[in-house]
């Protein structure tokens, strides 16, 4: 999206046209923030640093949705279920072969990956509407499969205790030494996603979502390539349950429900399809609108005593709806879109256009 | 697989395809007339059930009266729903309009939860339950007749279920404004200019599937009983959709019992894993068809063109 850049502002080399960070004030920018993230332990409360870890987390999987959802235009209700498969998959690798994190982490997101394959192949027929609803039976069948398949392996509806990861000697056992690794594996996601969508990949993608049947004339392979953005995105998800569900040590079928799944799309939607800013943005939005309603949750059970009980599991889906709904109305683009479009008033300021 | 229990479990799974083929007629009558897909149908059946439950446990109404009155509220929300949430979304893509229609869903859900709470309620029982109706079938085991016992509101869920889905049948198939529904889902813009009131059109389809999402509540409290679950139970009803084919009502019918069938018959088997697959036969049969035979059994084939 850079369609506005300012008067006298060229790419004088290859190497400067293809650049994501154009200006060394950019780098700079980008260095304060990454340091105003990686500081965080030492000014930040407990409760930030577990928000920030949760965001993290989401934009992961937001990510791989994105490539999905708003480059390919392939709509996935499942992407939950396969952050299960990630999760199950690095906890029971770690448990019984007691590998470490920095193998358990690929592996778990190359079997959510196969997994997502598998779902995916009903893409070769049908779209739309059609295979949203194939996603949402991966959303059904495989926390039914982790509930009652292997339960010697699996343990049922109880699920497993996930063991700490230990990196390089040192236990990542509280969220502010999970930060450094979440954050860390963020940068990376970033890197190859946004590589991703500007690639002969993501352009085929992008030309599969404007018009799919343009697209196969124009001598794209259709299923090729839809197959490799549900492989993408369940790779995604694959790494943010595994991280997740390392996080929170603890993992069953309902850690991931069809309720994540709906609350991933609509970070996608809040933040804007088919963006890299995007899923960064809407996961923030979402996770703050659900802290928040974790926090007025207890305030509405003091004026209202009878609501007390359900307060917080009301407000938050309450919250969550109201919010998608009036972005879906006012704001369809999402905050990246608008975000773009305050940049352009700023570069073009005191003109309207 | 159990023999023993297989005519049991065969009949009953048919009759539970009742109940969802209603839920995948909520569904039909709003996919039917404006194309979308209707995933909050669940929550307007939950609220639809809570207010009943409400109306006559809470303010002691008579039953009758209280489904009668919760049936014109949920028409009610049903218009509203339609006016303020996707008629904003006329003309937008696919995946707005899915994504409202879930974020309706889950501000349902919310809202329900906050106005009622999350308990287990016990639903004003309609038919006896001490009294199940007992067929013995000419089928032999162990040298005596295999009998069948159905459950009193089973068996009369089933009825109001058909009936519901052969009384809107014959509304679209007789009525003017039915056939006027017929026209508009052809193609919106066409009937909107020989004369075709298209936002009636689709108030009425809200309307109608509000109304029809509360009857099915209703009659899956009186058998299961009344919590927040209940929201679920639709999901169920959307293999039937896909399976019967998303524009047919005859459709909804035959998925409807096909599933039921399909949950009944996993049921009767001896393996536990298989019993406990039930939950999931919507779903593999859901796969089976998409990957199969994606359009339906009695749905239209969409040629597609640049």
């Amino acid at each position: 999206m850079t369609l506005l850049r300012p008067a006298g502002e060229f790419d004088e080399s290859y190497a400067s046209d293809m650049a994501t960070i154009r200006r060394p004030w950019q780098w700079v920018a980008l260095g304060l923030f990454l340091a105003a993230i990686y500081l965080l332990p030492s000014y930040a409360s407990q409760n930030t640093i577990a928000l920030v870890n949760r965001i993290a987390i989401s934009v992961i999987a937001v990510q791989g949705l994105n490539l999905l959802t708003g480059y390919t235009g392939q709509i996935s209700l499942g992407q939950a279920a396969f952050m299960t498969v990630g999760g199950y998959t690095s906890a029971l690798l770690m448990i019984h072969m007691e590998w470490s994190l920095f193998v358990t982490l690929p592996l778990s997101a190359l079997a959510a990956g196969v997994v997502g394959l598998i779902f995916g192949l009903p893409s070769l027929r049908v779209k739309g509407f059609y295979l949203t609803m194939s996603t949402l039976a991966a959303q059904f069948i495989i926390p039914w499969f982790t509930r009652n398949a292997f339960p010697d392996l699996l343990n049922g509806a109880q699920g497993l205790n996930v063991p700490v990861p230990v990196l390089f000697g040192v236990a990542i056992n509280s969220p502010q030494r999970f930060l450094y690794l979440t954050i860390t594996i963020l940068i990376i996601t970033t890197v190859v996603a946004s590589n991703a969508a500007r690639s002969r990949l993501g352009r085929a993608f992008v030309s599969i979502r404007d018009n799919d049947l343009a697209a196969e004339l124009l001598g794209v392979n259709l299923y090729k390539y839809k197959l490799q953005a549900f492989f993408l995105a369940s790779v995604y998800a694959g790494i943010a349950g595994a991280l997740s569900a390392h996080y929170l040590r603890h993992i069953n079928s309902e850690s991931f429900g069809l309720a994540d799944s709906i609350i991933l799309l609509g970070m996608l939607i809040v933040g804007g399809l088919g963006t890299n800013l995007g899923p960064f943005l809407g996961a923030a939005l979402v996770e703050f609108l659900i802290e928040l309603a974790t926090l007025a949750g207890p305030f509405l059970g003091k004026i209202a005593p009878s609501t007390a009980a359900g307060a917080v599991q009301a407000l938050r889906p309450l919250f969550f709806g109201a919010a998608l709904m009036l972005f879906l109305i006012f704001e369809p683009k999402g905050l990246a879109h608008r975000w773009q479009l305050i940049k352009a008033a700023w570069r073009l300021r005191p003109f309207s256009h | 697989m159990n023999w023993q229990l297989l005519p049991q479990f065969t009949i009953s799974g048919l009759l539970a395809g009742g109940p969802i083929a209603l839920m995948a007629l909520g569904l039909v009558l709003i996919f039917k007339s404006s194309y979308i897909f209707n995933f909050a149908q669940g929550q307007l059946l939950l609220l639809g059930t809570l207010l009943t439950w409400w109306l006559a446990v809470g303010l002691a109404l008579p039953l009758w009266l209280a489904i009668v009155i919760a049936l014109a509220a949920s028409a009610v929300l049903g218009l509203l729903i339609e006016r303020l949430t996707l008629r904003p979304m006329t003309g937008q893509p696919l995946l707005s309009i899915i994504l409202m229609t879930l974020a309706l869903g889950q501000f349902l859900q919310g809202m329900a939860l906050l106005l009622f709470g999350g308990t287990q309620r016990n639903f004003p029982q309609m038919f006896s339950a001490a009294n199940p109706y007992k067929i013995v079938t000419p089928f032999i085991y162990n040298e005596r007749n295999i009998q069948i016992i159905l459950k009193q509101n089973l068996v009369w869920s089933f009825v109001v279920a058909i009936l519901g889905v052969v009384l809107i049948a014959a509304f679209f198939r007789f009525t003017r404004t039915g056939l006027a529904m017929r026209g508009a889902s052809e193609d919106h813009e066409l009937a909107q200019s020989i004369g075709l009131r298209i936002n009636r059109i689709f108030g009425i389809s809200w309307a109608m599937a509000g109304v029809v999402a509360t009857v099915g509540g209703v009659l899956l409290a009186t058998s299961s009983g009344l919590d927040l679950n209940i929201s679920l139970l639709v999901l169920t009803a959307f293999p039937a959709v896909l399976l019967g084919g998303l524009e047919s009502i005859p459709g909804v019918i035959v998925g409807g019992l096909i599933i039921g069938l399909s949950q009944g018959l996993v049921s009767a088997s001896t393996v536990q894993f298989i019993r406990n697959s039930a939950e999931i036969m919507p779903y593999v049969v859901l796969m089976i068809v998409l990957l199969i035979r994606p359009e339906g059994l009695f749905g239209l084939k969409r040629i597609e063109r640049i």
